[in-house]
């Protein structure tokens, strides 16, 4: 009974700020008009069918895979090097690696343009060298780099702590039965740290497919990803009726990627991951 | 002898951060013999078995395996197979992937991969466990499963961790039947580490009696239990009655308070010593035909035979004896030469 008493902000919590927005963005997806008078209608979503639409999504979709497989492939080596530490090292080492996490999304964002921009501090460096400035900012690479800065640190977490629960005596035991190192990696570290490949997958892919500020900042003004698009049409055309079709779409998007990666993750104990 | 030697330990140490683990350890292991490293916990034994699997390295001395000095050789490399003290099964695999890990590894042909798998597999009595997840297993069907998997590779010399560690008492007497009847079929040198002393006189053909880092002594399990060394040896194999005791001259020893013969020699005049007297190896007498006498303070029934403790003054006497005498009353107690073991002092270190 006490338990249940405890738990009713939360209920209270979770319907002010996740079902009611929901509710909301669900009921404007599906209709027209004014708050007084409201049209059931599809037509938000057949709009979004025109290619020009298409397309945002299709780039959105590209650029957060890219984001999440390089982070992987940056991500994974880091994970399993600070894993190999010594346990008092290695708790220094993913300190660092988080701290700045607690900084803000925005600051770090555009900590990059006073390093990448016309007259930042890398185009310094090479003109100081000799060399003609390069265009950093404003292009898919910057978006790509600040998406893989940002992100980066949601890859190596969770694998890192999948693989530091690796009992070592699996991998002597590997070891006693003559696999060497590479093959220690492929059969027994790489299958036994899958869910937090998943898990790093989920937190890197979610956010990158949704971002608008690391476009908007680091992509220039004209920079259009599927989060843009939606900004845009809330704040700029104030179609919220066609901003919360494309928010719907997007989560629908992003439910069955995630439903697709947990296919993939064929052991459920231990994943401690997100579902 | 040389020739029979599969494994030699030549003066061996350990340090971890400064401190002594294993001090000046000297072994040798004959093929296809059941050696037992028994000793109380932290004495040293996982270390000396990691050291002859390759997985830490000596601060000192070397390891000859076959003649040839394997210290520096990485565990992969080596003819030994390890059961681990957990069985660290590897939990993404079924049973049959885990008993044919090891022959995966050497990229032997499919067919005979799963035709040694399940030869083995019926060794362990596990036969149509093949695709039976690890985590459905009991504790001893994952026993059998780590014994297969080292057994199967056929190593010249087979590892064993305290393997039993975590059965219940029923299964781990079963366990050890079939580990030694295994040994035996497979011909394979086995060595096994215990803390458990009944465990290690029932299986092994030598035992090496380990107390902080040190080998305090190896021989047969009869030899163990009836010739301890030492005190340490003889306290920790089996019940003893260990009391002070002054040698006068060889063969005469002096204890409470009374004079025996025995059958050790080679001691100073005035020594002291420690005798050692195996509880079932005193014998009830009427107080007048005693050697010494003593008051009976307690007693206790063990099922075959009744436990009693016989004060005398000078010490508390453990006497194991299917006669029993009632609380108060005073008995003789008369003790073969044979069975009283003279052993210098230790020096505690
Ligand atoms: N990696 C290590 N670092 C520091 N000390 C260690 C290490 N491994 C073992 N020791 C120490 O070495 C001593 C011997 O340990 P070992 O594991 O060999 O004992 P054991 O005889 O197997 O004991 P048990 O019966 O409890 O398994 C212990 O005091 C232990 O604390
Ligand atoms: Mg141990």
């Amino acid at each position: 009974m006490k338990l249940k008493v405890l738990s009713y902000p939360y209920v209270v919590w979770i319907a002010v700020f996740i079902v009611v927005p929901l509710a909301l963005v669900l009921l404007y997806s599906f209709t027209d008009g004014d708050l007084e008078d409201l049209n059931f209608t599809i037509s938000n979503f057949r709009k979004f069918l025109d290619s020009k639409y298409l397309n945002v999504l299709w780039i959105s979709v590209k650029l957060a895979l890219e984001s999440t497989v390089l982070t992987l492939i940056l991500g994974y080596p880091v994970a399993l090097i600070i894993a190999k530490e010594k346990p008092s090292k290695r708790n220094t080492m993913i300190f660092l690696f988080v701290m700045p996490m607690w900084m803000n999304f925005l600051l770090r964002t555009y900590a990059w343009l006073t390093l990448l921009g016309k007259n930042g501090v890398i185009n310094f460096i090479i003109e100081f060298l000799g060399f003609k400035p390069l265009d950093l900012l404003y292009n898919d690479g910057a978006v790509l780099l600040g998406m893989i800065y940002n992100f980066l640190p949601f890859m190596v977490l969770p694998i890192y702590s999948v693989l530091v629960k690796i009992d070592n005596s699996l991998i002597e035991s590997a070891e006693d039965l003559g696999a060497n190192k590479f093959q220690i990696f492929t059969r027994i570290i790489l299958p036994l740290s899958i869910p937090g490949i998943i898990t790093g997958i989920t937190m890197v892919f979610m956010p990158a497919v949704s971002t608008f500020v690391i476009s908007r900042l680091l992509g220039g003004g004209q920079y259009m990803l599927i989060g843009n698009l939606i900004e845009q049409q809330f704040l700029w055309v104030g179609d919220w009726h066609f901003g919360s079709a494309i928010s719907i779409i997007m989560m629908v998007f992003i439910l069955i990627t995630m439903a697709i990666t947990s296919k993939f993750d064929t052991q459920k104990e231990g994943s401690g991951g997100l579902w | 002898m040389e020739k029979n030697c599969i494994i030699d330990l030549k003066s061996i140490s350990k340090e971890y951060d400064g401190v002594k683990v294993l001090d000046n350890l000297n072994l040798y292991v004959r093929k296809n013999e059941f050696l037992t490293l028994l000793g109380p916990s932290g004495c040293g034994k996982t270390t000396t078995l990691r050291i002859i699997g390759g997985f830490e390295q000596p601060t000192e001395g070397k390891v000859i395996f076959e003649g040839k000095d394997i210290t520096n050789v990485p565990p992969y490399k080596r003819q030994i197979n390890t059961v681990f003290q957990k069985y660290a099964l590897f939990p993404h695999m079924n049973v049959f992937e885990n008993v044919a890990f090891g022959l995966n590894i050497k990229r032997l042909p499919k067919d005979e991969i799963s035709r040694r798998v399940s030869e083995m597999l019926r060794l362990v009595n596990l036969q149509g466990f093949e695709k039976r997840s690890i985590q459905s297993l009991s504790g001893g069907q994952q026993q059998r499963v780590a014994i297969a998997r080292a057994l199967v590779n056929e190593p010249k010399v087979l590892l064993l961790d305290e393997p039993l560690g975590a059965l219940d008492l029923k299964l781990r007497k079963e366990m050890q039947t079939e580990l030694k009847n295994m040994q035996k079929r497979v011909g394979i040198t086995f060595i096994y580490v215990t803390h458990d002393q009944e465990e290690a006189l029932t299986m092994s053909d030598t035992v090496v009696v380990m107390d902080k880092g040190v080998i305090q002594q190896i021989g047969t399990p009869v030899d163990i239990y009836n010739e301890p060394k030492n005190a340490f040896v003889a306290r920790f194999i089996g019940e003893s009655n260990i009391v002070d005791g002054i040698m006068h001259e060889d063969f005469v020893v002096e204890f409470a308070g009374k004079v025996f013969k025995c059958v050790d020699k080679g001691f100073a005049k005035g020594e002291k010593i420690d005798v050692v007297i195996r509880p079932e190896d005193l014998e009830i007498t009427t107080p007048e035909e005693g050697q010494f006498t003593g008051v009976v303070s307690s007693v206790t029934f063990k099922g075959v035979h009744y436990e009693m403790i016989v004060s005398n003054g000078k010490a508390d006497w453990k006497i194991h004896s299917t006669i029993m005498k009632p609380v108060g009353t005073e008995i003789g107690m008369r003790v073969a030469p044979e069975n009283i073991h003279v052993m210098k002092k230790v020096k505690e270190r």
